[in-house]
């Protein structure tokens, strides 16, 4: 398959008070054509400035993009304009954010909002971009949307509003949708319309996806793929079935651990990984989880893993899956599979 | 069940938002808590899940019902009196971010507890209780010097558990207590809490949206919808046998992180939003949004019924 979106060695950091702060280290991996590639990883793990970053949204300075390349379809993202650029957002890339509250302007009707892009990168006209706003406002499943295209966000509720974002971000027919934690802000049973949407509109327009979250249980209902995030690292990425049967890294292990399962017995504890992620001003000399491993060894601590292939979709950094590395594969990941 | 600790009996919260407009925050709920006992509190936002705690806690004055602890109704008791009942229940709040002074230091935060229910005599003792206190949430006695800000959420989390323990509570509502924290850390706060519960036979009321994390940490799940109770059972039974469309929605509505069970799983997706809970629907709150809802519904509002041995909900087809 094609890759839609190809990010090489990717760095950025940004500068504040304290020093630079270490955002993302060599963050390297692609998304191919009709692709749903979720990053998961906690807050400060460098998962949403991978995705802004790739949207050319990092205020310079304090942020720096250091190193590193992202091509979408071949053309080096970071080396346009910003003039050049502007014609890639919300045309060839679509975003949408975690809070629909706030994403959206308060101050201009729904259907301007959505038109504005229409007018702006498909140069319709105001009729036209009308009634395609109407087609969209209807495709994410808003009632009467001829009148709906005149109001304003306040007027529509949490989840409404999320749709409305939709709209805006596929408005254009883009490549690459990147959605950051986009039901984080909605309640579960709006979580789950938003979720079915996206994965039906996914069927429909074949869009590449690049979801980022923190909900385990979202990845494993409509992503492909799956990279996981720590301290500014990709550590492990593989299928969803690598991922969640047979993860190999400490980390995306003691994440699987530490939820509960619904079947869980109330007597069997919850495995906790301790303690809290590093700090990225000074990021660690090794590897980045290595002060949280149970299973650390010495190299773990002066030394960064370097990227072990498993299979032709599951790699890590982790020294324990090193080829040289004296044990074989930890038990711990026999248990954690669920 | 053991003893009830906490029996809540009708209890009403309504606030007064203006142009002759009551807002049924919390709509005629009861249920009562055994000692030792976690009872889960789940619902979307806006179900009054939260106010129900704080109006039990005394923050918000109860509308109308009776919140009795070990058999003294507490709504009938002046405020000064009131002030020995605070020390048995306590509260920790949702975001560890913003529920602790930045301006006091740990001691301070922890020592205020005791000040106010008159707990340590002398300087020194008030140190020396806090720092106990500290150790016993697994943080460092040392810490008692720092500011909120020095610490991560996971540790405020602490901080915050810390200074609810300070009083020796015997109930805490427990405000979705690590909804703002990262998975890593989430089971880190909930082994404490259930380490806490076993220690010193604490009784809590979770008020959370987290259903996994509900069921696991819960003896009875209560669901609430729109200011009020719609199903109230035992955990497992709750969540093996749902009697309530709104429960059986919630439930298949959580995404498992297991992709083989998100593949084979049937997921009933509501339409619609939460309705306005000023304008709350005629007859039962959830025809509006249920697949099952007919005229009998609109017309009659279901009252709590068992419908299997303990287990109780509001549904005429349930």
């Amino acid at each position: 398959m094609k890759k839609i979106l190809d990010v090489k060695n990717l760095s950025v950091s940004f500068h504040v008070y304290g020093g630079e702060v270490q955002a993302i280290r060599d963050v390297s991996f692609d998304v191919k054509e009709g692709e749903a590639v979720a990053i998961v990883g906690e807050s400060g793990s460098g998962k949403s400035v991978t995705a802004q970053t790739i949207m050319r949204l990092i205020q310079t300075p304090p942020g720096k993009i250091k190193a590193g390349e992202v091509l979408l379809d071949g053309q080096d993202l970071l080396k346009l304009s910003e003039k050049e650029m502007q014609k890639v957002r919300g045309n060839k890339i679509g975003m949408i954010f975690q809070d629909p509250m706030t994403s959206l302007n308060p101050t201009m009707t729904v259907g301007k909002q959505i038109m504005e892009g229409l007018i702006q990168h498909q140069s319709l006209s105001k009729g036209a971009a009308k009634t395609r706003a109407i087609e969209l406002l209807k495709m994410v499943g808003i009632p009467n949307p001829e009148t709906r295209i005149s109001q304003y966000p306040h007027q529509f509720s949490g989840g409404m509003r999320q749709r409305v974002m939709i709209a805006i971000a596929l408005a254009c027919n883009p490549s690459l949708l990147i959605a950051d934690e986009p039901t984080t802000a909605l309640d579960v049973t709006i979580q789950a319309q938003i979720l079915q949407l996206m994965k039906d509109l996914q069927q429909e327009t074949k869009t590449s996806i690049i979801l980022i979250t923190h909900d385990l249980g979202i990845v494993a209902d409509i992503c492909d793929r799956v990279i996981v995030m720590y301290a500014g690292q990709i550590v492990e990425t593989g299928t969803k079935h690598d991922i969640f049967h047979n993860p190999k890294h400490p980390y995306t292990q003691g994440l699987l651990k530490s939820l509960p399962r619904l079947d869980q017995d109330k007597n069997e504890p919850l495995v906790p990984i301790f303690g809290s992620p590093p700090d990225l001003i000074k990021p660690p000399q090794g590897c980045g989880f290595c002060a949280r491993c149970d299973e650390a060894m010495h190299i773990c601590e002066t030394e960064s893993p370097e990227t072990t292939v498993l299979s032709d979709t599951h790699a890590l950094r982790c020294w324990l899956q090193h080829p040289e590395a004296k044990r074989p594969a930890s038990a711990g990941a026999k248990e954690a599979s669920v | 069940m053991s003893k009830p600790f906490i029996e809540i009996e009708g209890l009403k919260k309504h606030f007064d938002i203006g142009n002759h407009q009551i807002l049924k925050a919390v709509d005629d709920i009861s249920f009562s808590i055994g000692k030792g006992e976690t009872l889960g509190l789940v619902g979307e936002s806006g179900c009054g899940k939260s106010t129900a705690g704080r109006t039990i806690i005394r923050l918000y004055e109860p509308t109308a019902g009776s919140i009795k602890i070990d058999g003294t109704d507490v709504t009938k008791v002046s405020k000064s009196q009131f002030k020995a009942y605070r020390s048995q229940m306590q509260m920790v709040f949702q975001d560890p971010y913003a529920s602790l002074n930045p301006r006091m230091t740990i001691l301070d935060i922890i020592g205020e507890a005791l000040d106010i229910h008159g707990l340590a005599k002398s300087k020194a003792e008030r140190k020396r209780r806090v720092e106990e206190l500290l150790e016993i949430v697994g943080l460092n006695g040392e810490h008692a010097s720092r500011y909120p800000h020095e610490f991560s959420g996971g540790q405020r989390q602490r901080i915050g558990i810390t200074r609810a323990l300070a009083v020796q509570p015997q109930f805490m509502i427990l405000d979705e207590p690590i909804s703002a924290l990262d998975v890593s850390i989430q089971a880190q706060i909930i082994n404490l809490l259930i380490d806490l519960q076993k220690k010193m036979g604490l009784t809590y009321l979770f008020v959370a949206h987290d259903l996994s994390m509900v069921k696991y940490m819960s003896d009875r799940v209560a669901v609430m919808y729109l200011g009020k109770i719609v199903e109230l059972a035992k955990s497992e039974d709750l969540y093996a046998n749902p009697q309530h469309p709104y429960t059986k929605a919630l439930l298949s509505a959580i995404p498992v992180p297991d992709p083989d069970f998100e593949a084979g799983k049937e997921r009933i997706v509501l339409k619609g939003d939460l309705p306005s809970p000023v304008n709350p629907p005629s007859g039962c709150p959830f025809r509006t949004r249920c697949p099952a809802a007919t005229e009998r519904c609109a017309a009659e509002a279901p009252m709590l019924r068992e419908t299997r041995p303990g287990h109780i909900a509001a549904c005429h087809y349930a």
